[in-house]
């Protein structure tokens, strides 16, 4: 399964990789870097390897029926999704664009995960509005598992923040 | 059940199940706060752990056989989730206190299996995570309740003296796990009291079970509440079977 991917592969994978986050569609799936693999099996067969950002994130369904659109209207009939777990997603796999986009969006990206976990303090965590690090937490959950609210000191606007894990 | 899934490891299904139903349970005790939380954030917060917990719970559920019919056309005795976890959500410190004791067990369990070879690995090194934010979470409440008024402090206190004789429970060995549960056992108390002791509060003196808790939940045996949960929870299911929307 290492082998070097086709063309064909290649051409596919863009396909899944572009499409959007449901419920953060400033993000493709290959910025958020849940797209894990994409294997062309047979003639018209393709398997694809998604990861859930979090256990229990709803969005893995819409994101496993989107890529199966977007790749059977490309002419591939049988496209099995499958999600696996290992290695756990990290905030770390979203992409340096991924986190540009996220700012953009009004979303303070997640900061590289250290090695004392996920759950670290709250310095160095940017208001994506006014570009003040002088921001407080809220709430450590959300409109989704991975956000935390935050509030500038600033600017006092609140903005969600997409926390380390 | 899918052919896929019927036969799973039998060293794993005992434990899948023992972890997938405290799961599943304390999901939808946390679930029972939506809408009725004390302040927005923490309605959003509860419900945000209860989603992780259910990731877990469907999970481990499906190594075992179909989750849905594991989660609501089974009965009460066939339950294996601690008892700690059945326990009503009370008030907002009984729910906190059951989310510290809880927590920080998951997140030390789930730190060990994750370290390990076995089948459970996959899903407790994402877990164990996720779990991180529930403890912190919970950490926090209870410095702040109980190093808050009088009457904050006072009902913190009661709550983890009320919840303490489920917590032994915690520690019992499940079959397939490979697990050291006195280092368990001993970083959960280390973790525990060095929280309840910064938060002002007394570490309860009690014993951890009484004659009938301990390991009670795993052998399918439950607290009065549970059967009320239960049939709330599935009703639905059971009433119109196959729904979907």
């Amino acid at each position: 399964m290492v082998s070097a991917p086709t063309p064909l592969e290649e051409e596919l994978r863009a396909l899944a990789g572009a499409v959007p986050d449901p419920e953060l569609p400033v993000l493709t799936l290959a910025e958020l870097g849940v797209l894990r693999a994409l294997h062309v099996t047979g003639a018209g067969r393709v398997e694809v390897e998604l990861t859930p950002t979090y256990t229990g994130c709803p969005a893995i369904e819409t994101m496993s029926s989107d890529v199966e659109r977007v790749l059977r209207e490309r002419g591939m009939p049988e496209v099995e999704v499958r999600t696996v777990l290992a290695p756990a997603w990290s905030t770390d796999d979203i992409t340096a664009e991924g986190r540009r986009k996220l700012a953009e969006f009004g979303i303070a990206p997640p900061r590289p995960t250290g090695p004392a976990g996920p759950v670290a303090v709250g310095l160095g965590i940017r208001c994506p509005h006014c570009g003040s690090t002088e921001t407080t937490l809220l709430s450590r959950f959300s409109s989704t598992a991975c956000k935390a609210l935050r509030r500038c000191e600033a600017c006092r606007e609140p903005f969600d923040h997409f926390k380390e894990l | 059940m899918s052919p896929a899934r019927a036969t799973p490891a039998p060293l794993g299904t005992a434990a899948a199940l023992a972890l997938g139903d405290d799961a599943l349970v304390l999901s939808h005790r946390l679930g029972e706060w939506a809408g009725n939380a004390p302040v927005l954030e923490e309605d959003v917060a509860l419900a945000n752990m209860a989603l992780d917990l259910l990731g877990q719970a469907r999970t481990l559920l499906s190594l075992v056989g179909d989750e849905d019919e594991l989660a609501y056309l089974r009965e009460e005795r066939a339950f294996r989730n601690v008892q700690l976890v059945e326990q009503p959500n009370g008030d907002f410190a009984h729910t906190i206190a059951r989310q510290l004791y809880f927590s920080v067990y998951q997140q030390l369990l789930y730190g060990q299996l994750a370290a390990e070879d076995g089948p459970l690995a996959p899903l407790a090194a994402k877990a164990v995570k996720e779990v991180a934010y529930h403890r912190d979470h919970a950490e926090h409440w209870t410095l702040r309740l109980g190093d808050g008024t009088a009457e904050s402090h006072e009902r913190m206190q009661r709550a983890l003296d009320a919840l303490w004789r489920y917590t032994g429970e915690l520690f019992e060995p499940v079959d397939g796990l490979p697990v050291d549960w006195t280092a368990l056992h001993d970083g959960w108390l280390t973790a525990v009291t060095g929280v309840v002791e910064q938060a002002t509060l007394t570490l309860p003196g009690g014993p951890q079970s009484g004659a009938w808790t301990a390991g009670a939940g795993r052998q399918g045996i439950h607290t009065e509440p549970f059967g009320r949960m239960l049939a709330e929870m599935q009703h639905l299911h059971r009433s119109h079977p196959g729904a979907s929307w």
